[in-house]
This record gives C-alpha cells, sequence and structure tokens, in this order.
C-alpha cells in the first residue's frame, strides 16, 4: 500500500509537483498519465527516494518513507524499479543482473532465485545472454524479473512500453498484468498513452504540469472526468455548446441530450458537453443527418468525422460494415447514458 | 625498419647494451609505465566521477580546466617541479628552516619524479574518456545499485567502475603509450628508460644498430599498450550512448568543499603551479634572455611546425579521399597502417628513418647520375624530421578529417550533382565548406605537436636548427631552469590552443 499526500517538489524553479496526493491499495495497479514533462518521472523518483521532496509524505505499508525532514535513503526502501531504458547492466548476463538485487545472500541461493524469477517471465533460455543479446521485450522482461526479485512492498515502472513496438506492448502489458497479480504486487506505472494504462491499471491519476488532476478508476476517467484536460487526454471526442435546461438534459445545436449530470447545475447555465465517439450512434432511420468529412478504419468500426447542418463536427465510432462514402449524409443519434458537462467562461 | 636491425651487425656494442642497458632499460620502463598507468587511473577516474556525477562548488571550472595539464609537456613540467622541489629551491629552503638543516627531505628519486611528472601532464586522457562514460551512465548505475538494496559506495565499485572499465582500460592505454613515447621527462631526471638509451645508444655509442634493436623492443612493447586500447575501445564504442544523465548526486556541504579542494589541488600542482613558475621567471629572465636568437628559435619552430602541418595536413587529406572513393582492402588497411604511426616513440622513429634515408643518399651520391654535382645529403636536410613527423602525426590530422568526411554523405554528393555541381566545382562547393573546420582542426593540432615534440627534432634536426623546445631541452639539462621559462612559456602557451579545442567541443 502506497499513500502520498500533499507532495511538493522542485528543482531549482519551477514546482515540479504540486500537491499531489494519491492512495494506492494493497495489490492494485496504479498508473501515472500524462505528457512527457508533466512531472510523472520525478513523481517515481521521490517515491523510489532518488529525489529529496520539500512538501508533504510518502509512505508504504505505514512506513513513513518521506518527508520535509526524512529521507529513507533508496537502497533502504525496498522499492523495485523498472527504469524507462531498462537499465540493465551490460557487464552481467540476464541471470547475474537478475541476481544482483539479491545481493546479500548465499551465491548459490541467489542464482537459483534468480532462474526461478526468470522462468516467471519466460526467459530461463535466455538466462546466460547478455543484455545486447536480447531484444528490447526480452530486456524489458529482464528488468522486471531484477526489480520483482527482492519482493518489493512497491514495484515502479517508469514508461515501461515506450520502447516496444505496438503488438508487443499490448502482449506484455497482459503478461505483466498477470504476474503483478499472482505476486500480489502493488505497483505504479508512469504512462504516456491512455490506451496502454486502461489495459493495464486499476487506478489512473492524470498528472499535468506537476498536479494530479483525478485519481481513480479507468472507467470514471473516461466517462466521469473531472477536468477538461482529463476528458481530452483520456480519449477522443469532441466539445458541443449548450445550455442546462433540467437537472437531467441539455439543449444543445443537435437537440436535447438527456443523461444522467454528476453536477448540479441550473437550468440556464451554459455548458460545454463531451460527446465521446460511442455516444453519437449511426442510426440510417434518424431524421437528425450529418455529413461525411473524413474516415477512418479500424478493423471492427470505423471512426467517422461528421459535419451537422448547423456546423457542428462530431465523431462517431460505427460498426465497419456500414461503409459510407466521404460527402455523403448519414443519419445519427445522439445516445448518452451519462452526461459529462463543464460551465463554460 | 627497426625489423631489419635484427640481422645487422652491431659490432662489439651490442654485448654492452644487453649486459648493461637492457636490463636497466627494460626495469625503469616497465616500472615507469606501470607507476604512470595507476597514478592516471587514479587521478583521472577520480577526476572524472566527481566532474560527471557530483555538484559541487567550481564543477563548471574544473569541467573544462583539469583538461589544462595536456597544454604542458612532460619535460616542461618536470623542469617547473624539479626547480621548485630541487636543494637549493624554495620548498627544501622552507624545510630547512623550519626542521633544521639535518633533517632529511623526502625524496621520490628519479623513479618516483617521472611517474608523478608524467602522471600529472597524461592523467586528462584518462579523465575526458572516463568522463564521458561517466555522465552518460554513472548516476544512472548508482541508481540501479540503490534501488537493488546497495549503498552508494557498494553501487560505485560494484556497478559504475565495472561498468566504465573499457573506457577505462582505453584512456589508460593511451596515457601509457604516451608515458613509453616520452622522452624529455626521463631524460631531465636522468632516469635510463627505452627512449633515453636509444638517443644515448645513438649519441653516445654512434652506434646505429644498437638503437634500431633498442627500438625494436620499444615498440613490441607500444604495441602490447596499442592492443589493449585498440581492444577495450571498440568494445566501449558498442556499449557506447545515450543522453548525458541530468541528474547530478547532492552531496554534504563538507562533502563538496573536499572535492573542490582534491579537484583544485591537482590542477594546481599539475597546471598552476608550474605555470606560474614559468611565468615568473620568464619575466626576470626577460631582459637578460630575450635577443634576436629568440627571433630564431621562434622562427625555427614556427618553420618546423608549419611546414609539417601543411604536409601531413595534405597527405591526411589525400588518405581520407583515397579510402573515400577508392574504398577496397587495401586502402582501408594502407589507412590503418599509416595511422598506427602516432603509437610509435619519436625516438624509434627518428632512428628507423634516418637508417634507410641515409643508406639512399650514399646510394645516390654513388650513382653515376649525380656524381660530381655535389654531394647530397639527404640525411642533414628536412627529409628526415618530415618523414618522422610525417609517420607520428599522420593519425593527429586524419582523425578529424575522416570523420568531417563521413559527415558529406553521398546523397548529398548525389543531390549536388542532379543540381549540375560536378568535379572540381563538387570539392569547392560541397566537401571543403564542410571540411573547413576539420581542416583547421588538423593543421591546428599538428602544429602544436610538432611545436611541442623533442625527440625527433632532436635528434634528426637540419644542423644547427634549434628550436624552442631543442632550447629547453639544453638549458635544463644543464639545469638553467629561469632561463628555460622563456622557450617553455612559448610552448605551453600554443599548446593550450588544442585544450581549448578540445574543451569547446565536449560542452
Amino acid at each position: 500500500m502506497l499513500e502520498i499526500s500533499e507532495l511538493g517538489h522542485r528543482y531549482t524553479d519551477a514546482p515540479v509537483l504540486d500537491d499531489v496526493s494519491l492512495t494506492l491499495a494493497a495489490g492494485r495497479i496504479g498508473c501515472i498519465l500524462g505528457p512527457s514533462g508533466c512531472g510523472k518521472t520525478t513523481l517515481l523518483r521521490c517515491i523510489a527516494g532518488f529525489e529529496r521532496i520539500e512538501h508533504g509524505e510518502i509512505s508504504a505499508d505505514g512506513v513513513l518513507l518521506s518527508s520535509a525532514n526524512l529521507h529513507v535513503p533508496p537502497e533502504q526502501r525496498r522499492i523495485g524499479m523498472v527504469f524507462q531504458d531498462y537499465a540493465l547492466l551490460p557487464h552481467l548476463s540476464a541471470a547475474e543482473n537478475v541476481a544482483f538485487a539479491l545481493h546479500g545472500r548465499p551465491r548459490r541461493d541467489s542464482r537459483v532465485l534468480a532462474l526461478r524469477m526468470l522462468q516467471r517471465v519466460g526467459l530461463e533460455r535466455f538466462a546466460e545472454r547478455y543484455p545486447h543479446e536480447l531484444s528490447g521485450g526480452q530486456q524489458q522482461r529482464v528488468a522486471l524479473a531484477r526489480a520483482l526479485a527482492p519482493e518489493p512492498r512497491l514495484l515502479l515502472m517508469d514508461e515501461p512500453f515506450s520502447n516496444l513496438d505496438v503488438g508487443l506492448r499490448h502482449n506484455l502489458g497482459h503478461e505483466v498484468r498477470e504476474l503483478l497479480g499472482q505476486l500480489g504486487t502493488t505497483a505504479l506505472v508512469a504512462m504516456h498513452d491512455h490506451h496502454d494504462a486502461f489495459a493495464l491499471a486499476d487506478d489512473v491519476g492524470v498528472l499535468r504540469r506537476g498536479r494530479l488532476l483525478q485519481w481513480d478508476s479507468a472507467y470514471r476517467l473516461y466517462h466521469r472526468p473531472a477536468d477538461r484536460f482529463v476528458a481530452d487526454f483520456v480519449g477522443k471526442g469532441v466539445w458541443l455548446e449548450g445550455r442546462v435546461s433540467s437537472a437531467s438534459e441539455v439543449e444543445t445545436e443537435l437537440g436535447a441530450i438527456g443523461g444522467r449530470m454528476d453536477e448540479g447545475l441550473p437550468a440556464g447555465t451554459p455548458v460545454d458537453v463531451l460527446l465521446r465517439p460511442d455516444d453519437v450512434v449511426h442510426d440510417d432511420d434518424s431524421p437528425l443527418q450529418a455529413e461525411v468529412i473524413s474516415k477512418q478504419f479500424k478493423g471492427s468500426e470505423f471512426l467517422y468525422e461528421l459535419r451537422t447542418a448547423s456546423g457542428a463536427r462530431l465523431l462517431s465510432s460505427v460498426p465497419s460494415h456500414h461503409d459510407h462514402p466521404v460527402g455523403r449524409p448519414i443519419g445519427i443519434r445522439l445516445q448518452a447514458e451519462h452526461i459529462v458537462v463543464f460551465r463554460r467562461d | 625498419m627497426a625489423l631489419s636491425s635484427l640481422f645487422a651487425d652491431t659490432g662489439d656494442v651490442w654485448p654492452h647494451l644487453l649486459q648493461y642497458v637492457l636490463p636497466e632499460a627494460l626495469g625503469n620502463t616497465l616500472l615507469l609505465a606501470s607507476g604512470v598507468a595507476l597514478l592516471t587511473m587514479l587521478l583521472g577516474v577520480s577526476l572524472a566521477w566527481f566532474v560527471a556525477t557530483c555538484e559541487f562548488p567550481g564543477r563548471r571550472f574544473f569541467n573544462w580546466a583539469l583538461l589544462l595539464p595536456m597544454a604542458m609537456p612532460g619535460y616542461v613540467l618536470g623542469f617547473a617541479l624539479a626547480a621548485f622541489f630541487e636543494y637549493t629551491g624554495p620548498v627544501q629552503g622552507t624545510w630547512r628552516r623550519l626542521f633544521g638543516d639535518s633533517a632529511p627531505f623526502p625524496d621520490v628519486g628519479a623513479a618516483g619524479a617521472s611517474i608523478l611528472t608524467l602522471g600529472l601532464v597524461l592523467y586528462p586522457y584518462v579523465y575526458l574518456i572516463t568522463r564521458q562514460a561517466f555522465a552518460t551512465q554513472g548516476v544512472r548505475a548508482l541508481e540501479v545499485a540503490q534501488s537493488c538494496g546497495l549503498s552508494p559506495w557498494r553501487g560505485f565499485r560494484r556497478v559504475a567502475l565495472p561498468m566504465a572499465r573499457p573506457w577505462i582500460a582505453a584512456g589508460t592505454g593511451l596515457a601509457i603509450m604516451e608515458c613509453l613515447a616520452d622522452f624529455g621527462t626521463v631524460q631531465l631526471y636522468n632516469y635510463t628508460t627505452f627512449t633515453t638509451a636509444i638517443y644515448r645508444a645513438w649519441y653516445g655509442l654512434f652506434s646505429l644498430n644498437s638503437a634500431l634493436q633498442l627500438s625494436l623492443v620499444l615498440v613490441i612493447l607500444v604495441l602490447c599498450a596499442l592492443l589493449l586500447e585498440r581492444r577495450f575501445r571498440g568494445r566501449a564504442q558498442f556499449t557506447a550512448g545515450g543522453r548525458v544523465n541530468p541528474h547530478r548526486l547532492r552531496l554534504s556541504r563538507g562533502r563538496r568543499l573536499a572535492i573542490s579542494c582534491y579537484c583544485g589541488a591537482v590542477l594546481f600542482i599539475a597546471f598552476g603551479l608550474p605555470a606560474s613558475l614559468i611565468v615568473g621567471w620568464s619575466i626576470d629572465s626577460f631582459a637578460a634572455e630575450f635577443d634576436a636568437r629568440y627571433w630564431q628559435f621562434a622562427a625555427n619552430s614556427l618553420a618546423l611546425a608549419s611546414l609539417a602541418a601543411a604536409t601531413i595536413g595534405g597527405v591526411a587529406l589525400l588518405l581520407a579521399f583515397a579510402t573515400r572513393y577508392a574504398p577496397g582492402r587495401v586502402n582501408a588497411a594502407l589507412a590503418r597502417v599509416a595511422t598506427l604511426g602516432y603509437a610509435i616513440p619519436g625516438t624509434v622513429l627518428a632512428v628507423g628513418f634516418f637508417v634507410p634515408v641515409a643508406a639512399a643518399s650514399r646510394w645516390l651520391n654513388e650513382s653515376p647520375l649525380v656524381s660530381g654535382n655535389g654531394v647530397i645529403a639527404l640525411q642533414s636536410g628536412l627529409t628526415v624530421v618530415m618523414l618522422a613527423y610525417l609517420a607520428r602525426y599522420l593519425a593527429v590530422a586524419h582523425g578529424p578529417l575522416d570523420s568531417a568526411l563521413l559527415r558529406v554523405r553521398s546523397s548529398v554528393e548525389d543531390a549536388a550533382r542532379g543540381m549540375g555541381v560536378a568535379g572540381l566545382g563538387l570539392l569547392r562547393r560541397v566537401h571543403l565548406p564542410i571540411l573547413k573546420p576539420a581542416i583547421v582542426t588538423a593543421l591546428l593540432l599538428v602544429f602544436v605537436d610538432v611545436m611541442k615534440e623533442l625527440p625527433i627534432t632532436l635528434m634528426t634536426r637540419p644542423f644547427g636548427w634549434d628550436t624552442l623546445a631543442v632550447r629547453v631541452f639544453q638549458l635544463t639539462t644543464e639545469g638553467e631552469w629561469e632561463r628555460a621559462a622563456l622557450p617553455a612559456l612559448a610552448i605551453v602557451l600554443a599548446g593550450l590552443v588544442p585544450v581549448m579545442l578540445l574543451s569547446r567541443r565536449n560542452d
């Protein structure tokens, strides 16, 4: 279990992390999502103990690790780290790299444990290879095995999939999730791709310019974003201008959109409504028509970019056997079970 | 060339050499090389680690300033230190005043003095190469170790140091090669190594063949060092790369100050102290020493260095173009052999070129073609000097030119041809502008190296052709420290140029 409260950190001038608080329950996988330079690597480095913090507290399993005037050195934290570039030791074989993390035990024991760990990540046949003889994905697994071998109380991974191609990412993400589940390891992962994050994590947070905008389940992050930036960052969608007409309805240029609304905004408030591609449903019989501006084939579906008669742009995700040519109008229906609105300034 | 000596007739001198000179030279040379290797490693690695991974007052200054000792030829640092620490020098004077006349002053001996001096001027090789390794992977290595539960000190010993091993070995290999080639420093301290033994066999015993045979043994030693350097350098390149890690280790105030003091002390002894001594003596002796002869020495130095720079620059350029436009095993091998010369000590090259050139000139004079037209004495002209310089410094000029030419990709040439620029126009409008900085660098490096060069100039220069370096050598041989300061100052100033180039490139 990891607890962070009101964490603040700054390099010489600008604050890098500002008032970050989150709780990650034991055995869960958390993910910090954000664009590059948002401070997610710094957050991991603070938790690992490579950076001192100016404000707030970091504790794991109820043990205080960092505060403004306390700093447990990284080597005493029992926190495993998988670095973005894997940071395998080039002069050691895969097995020796893993055994390196098991120092302090008898040599034979650490070797046996290292091999067992390599077996868990499916690399038992590559134990004697050196890092430069391994592929990117294999290096990643060795780094993971090394970080997990000493049974850390927390595992940190910095952009674990950024150097891998898409197919490998997907497989490895799945394997990592399974492995961490079996070992019951608590893990916090920094990422910039929401697809990867949703596939791997139980809890996801979006970090922007050092501030944690939301810390929530993946589902809630996507469907109930607390912030416009979060809404844009975790998925596609368009914003439509509207006005609240009742507690469960917003009036827009495309007509009324109904659904549950979290914010108790009074009727008449000007708002922006978020429409995800899956909120705009294709329906040949619908009176509401929109012209296809462009389309992307995604295999099981098309992503259509549409323009309505009133000039509004929409995105719609449509099953792939509905192949409409560009320039033709198609019928659509707005179907939102829950509507996301933000007050327009 | 040296090989031919194996079969040569050496007369009575060889048994004498074998019995008296060879064991001493071999023992001394090995002691010197291992001492210098140890000292350069110790200084180079520690300084590189501090500058590359720690934050301490003056780090940015030390980052480049620690390269300054490279500007100081060993024989200049040597005589400055010798004068400072000798019996009548200021240090021993103070010592006697403090502890009385009978208190023995610690004596490092000729071996210790040579090792100390060469270690101080050669550590920048290790420092320069290892610093790069630590800058890209040092802090990260420590972090990996810490995330695996190792303390920082154990992390340094078990991770950072082994990872940097190829770089450390490459830098030390270079330092050992330079140390084996050194003549001026060991001659100054009267410490018999191979280079001084060759010189004495040549001048004292007038035995060319024994000089050649000694050269052969030395070349074998040098090739061992070269092999070491090449082998590890190849591996270092393999694992090199990565960006410079922006994170630095934060240390306690006391440690930061201690590191600053350490860097400052090394820099002071290796550069600050000798430089200020030389400047001081130069000022004192300027009125008495400076006269028309100095212009002559300086002119000789400049003439030799410019001529060498032009010749070697031209040959290096040809070689670079040849390997590019006529690729093949022969040219590649040619380039490799041609650039191997930088490893061969100057004394060996002087002897190695003198013998065949003298033979050729004898043959020419005896041939009917030239007989009666006066004596052609190739060996007393500039031929031998230039050939020996060419062999030794071709690599220095070839390096920057070759890597600059690599940047002119063939697609660039094709594009130019597609726009109607070809032949000489291509050379003038595409190659020369791109190569210009590299050509300037190559010329400068050769120029300065020749300015500082001692054994080749000393042994093969045309009669009466004294340069600044030769002047320093002559004066220091007589113990005239103060008078040697003025020409030494000129050499050090010239030596600063490549150091500045180097530090600018590494910023």
